[in-house]
């Protein structure tokens, strides 16, 4: 599928894996934290008064260092937002109030669930972004993976890019998912499987009737951690619940682009869902796999549910299930952040099956989690020493974020395990490590 | 006339533009030429000039005196010399007989940006002049307590490993093109690693902060902080001259020419993807 997208970006018949091509951009995606060096870049080479290529296909999303007095990190938003006034930028979620995020009637909230949320993603299309993880967006069956400064400065001027066809892997999951497993399970049995640089300069397909059982948000988390295998893009095909998805946030007219019968793949990977256990990653590497059952002797400090990857509302609503069934009190401070505006909200209206018409934010408040906080990255890349949990003295944390090298959450000694939100929440309770089956049953 | 007023460190240059004489430039480890047309060297000039994250420093004269950290009398007692490198606008002859001499960081696989610049100085941005050199001075500040040695000592802004040498994937992780720039603004040259991932590797190629090389064999494993190394690109080739080995080097592969023309966008100017600026 990811050579078919490339094919008609740049505007060929066909491709194979390997070749170099220059490739049409549909979407571009920056942040706070690297548009300023790509305005910066391009500026220099295109010049102080060149425009973008197009005002339209560009989307910035202010999301990973927001809530925080450092004046620099506020600094960039206001050189943001110069540049969206001066260029007449259409897609610009700007924020100005930081007290309170929801008077900042723009403000989405992190730039991956914003991009979908708002329809930037569409099938068939190229997507690129000043982040590792844009690769998200492949949920769509769109090709979408991270850039840097650089060559997002390049894209700014020109709307096209040098880019390499990559082969591809796949990955075939089939199986009823079990209701003690989450999407978080399946990417990191697939990362311990192949590794952190299994998938590199690949992309990785995921087929197969559990995956098409996911709803969007699963498949988000999904292909949110390919490039936590080294992976260049992680596509799944677009199909009714896509179309349904995208019904009613987008009125731009897309074409999902299909694998062929005859496709070629590097390797295949075959997975059958039902025989699989909730997993961690233990510290400090996302494919340092394990089996949360033979990890209940290690003592947590803290819980964090939330971030791009673990933070949508169907993230939330999955750890409310398993405070729901407990009844008990957390025994650790349990942080939850919200990925976007609308996750937020949801939390505090959608009530939870099964609870009596309880809404997440009542079930988390009556096991005694923290307060959800405001959306955005937080502290699952430790930003600025500031930020909202940030971990700055070493602890054992427990997160539903993609990445657990040393120092990511602030503290270089500090020991971070992934999870999913199940896996996440029944520690929670527990103060240890805890397979979340002794709550779902 | 501008360009002696830019090159304040580099007299050599200001020599050759006044009086409009090649200048080849030879030690004994490394031999770089300039080009010869004074309006080529003022165009080159310009572009360095312009471009506020290339900086060009010569090696101290060098030093007696013996340091700890190795024998050679060559190399000064204060930060390594930055290996000399054209940025932007290399002609094909200079990028042949690039050579990169100093001594080597070594490291081990996995290498994430974190580690190489963590999320705390990513508010500083590369595109700025004054930060990036305090980028630099941040770089591999992330690596555990387990690195005994400091890449940077306290209190400095530069390093004096001109060559760091990693494992397999190098630079994973965040995207952030920091991670590159901070490397090449600290005074690394070249990287050899056993891999990379995929993003720092298009960064460093994008931005032509450092050289990413990659090695036949676990380069990591033999080779320990503080050995004297030389890299030949034409040859393909890294010489430890601490132990006396010499590694072959896998070749640039695809990403060669981005590199020769000088990044990303030299590449599409030379091949007319976008226009030229003016000089």
């Amino acid at each position: 599928m990811t050579e078919k997208i490339l094919a008609r970006a740049s505007e060929k018949p066909q491709l194979s894996p390997g070749e170099n091509i220059w490739i049409n951009v549909d979407t571009l995606m920056t942040h706070d934290v690297f548009g300023p060096g790509s305005i910066g870049i391009f500026k220099r080479e295109f010049g102080e008064n060149a425009k973008v290529w197009d005002r339209e296909k560009v989307v910035i999303i202010p999301d990973h260092y927001i809530f925080t007095t450092d004046e620099r990190a506020n600094r960039n938003v206001d050189i943001l937002r110069d540049f969206c006034l001066e260029q007449n930028i259409k897609y610009f979620y700007d924020i100005k109030d930081l007290s309170d995020f929801k008077v900042n009637p723009d403000y989405k909230g992190v730039c991956h669930v914003a991009l979908a949320q708002e329809g930037h993603c569409r099938p068939g299309e190229v997507l690129l972004g000043t982040d590792s993880h844009t690769c998200t967006a492949g949920a769509f069956g769109q090709f979408a993976t991270g850039i840097g400064n650089t060559d997002a400065g390049f894209v700014l001027g020109t709307g096209k890019l040098l880019l390499k066809v990559p082969p591809t892997l796949l990955f075939v999951m089939d199986g009823e998912m079990p209701d003690y497993l989450l999407v978080k399970d399946l990417i990191l049995q697939i990362i311990g499987e192949i590794s952190v640089s299994g998938a590199t300069y690949k992309s990785m397909e995921f087929v197969g009737t559990t995956v098409e059982s996911l709803n969007m948000e699963e498949r988000m988390t999904l292909c949110n951690m390919v490039v936590e295998a080294g992976g260049k893009n992680g596509v799944v095909s677009a199909d009714s619940t896509t179309f349904k998805y995208l019904e009613d946030k987008t009125s731009v007219p897309y074409e999902p682009v299909y694998s062929d019968e005859q496709a070629r793949f590097l390797s295949e990977y075959r997975f059958d869902i039902s025989k699989l256990e909730p997993l961690v990653a233990k510290p400090h590497s996302p494919d340092n796999r394990a089996l949360a059952r033979e990890c209940k002797d290690v003592k947590i400090d803290r819980v964090f549910i939330g971030y791009c990857t673990g933070g949508k509302t169907e993230d939330f609503m999955a750890a409310a299930k398993v405070f729901l069934n407990s009844d008990k009190k957390v025994k650790v401070p349990t942080f939850l952040v919200p990925a976007a505006q609308k996750s937020w909200m949801d939390l505090f209206s959608i009530p939870v099956p099964g609870s009596g018409g309880k809404t997440c934010s009542q079930i988390f408040e009556e096991a005694g989690c923290d307060t959800p906080a405001n959306p955005s990255c937080s502290a699952c890349m430790g930003r600025p020493k500031d930020t909202y949990a940030r971990m700055n003295k070493p602890m054992v944390c427990l997160s539903t974020a993609n990445r657990n090298f040393p120092g990511r959450m602030g503290h270089k000694e500090g020991q971070i395990y992934l999870a999913s939100p199940y896996t996440a929440a029944a520690p929670a309770l527990t103060g240890y490590v805890t397979d979340p089956r002794e709550f779902l049953h | 006339m501008k360009t002696l007023v830019c090159l304040i460190n580099c007299r050599l240059e200001i020599f050759a533009v006044h009086f409009d004489v090649d200048v080849a430039f030879c030690t004994r480890y490394r031999t770089v030429t300039f080009p010869t047309s004074r309006c080529c060297l003022d165009a080159w000039a310009m572009k360095l000039w312009a471009k506020p994250n290339v900086r060009f420093e010569y090696p101290k004269p060098p030093l007696h005196s013996s340091t700890t950290h190795h024998q050679n009398p060559w190399l000064p007692r204060a930060a390594a010399p930055r290996p000399t490198r054209l940025r932007h606008s290399l002609t094909a002859e200079s990028t042949n007989a690039t050579t990169f001499h100093g001594i080597c960081y070594v490291v081990g696989d996995n290498i994430d940006t974190d580690q190489i610049i963590p999320a705390e100085y990513l508010t500083l941005v590369p595109s700025n002049p004054a930060e990036y050199e305090k980028l630099g001075s941040y770089a591999l500040i992330g690596l555990p307590a387990s690195y005994e040695t400091r890449f940077i000592e306290p209190n400095e802004m530069k390093t004096k490993y001109s060559i760091v040498i990693g494992g397999d994937n190098f630079g994973c992780g965040s995207s952030r093109e920091h991670a590159p720039v901070a490397l090449g603004a600290a005074g690394v040259a070249a990287v050899v690693a056993e891999s990379y991932a995929r993003i720092f590797f298009r960064n460093s190629v994008a931005t032509g902060e450092i050289y990413p090389l990659e090695s036949e064999v676990r380069i990591c494993e033999e080779c320990k902080t503080g050995d004297v190394v030389t890299i030949e690109l034409a040859e393909s080739r890294l010489i430890n001259h601490t132990t006396g080995k010499e590694y072959k080097l896998k070749p640039i592969g695809d990403a060669g020419p981005v590199i020769e023309a000088g990044g990303i966008f030299a590449y599409a100017r030379k091949t007319g993807m976008i226009p030229s600026q003016s000089c």
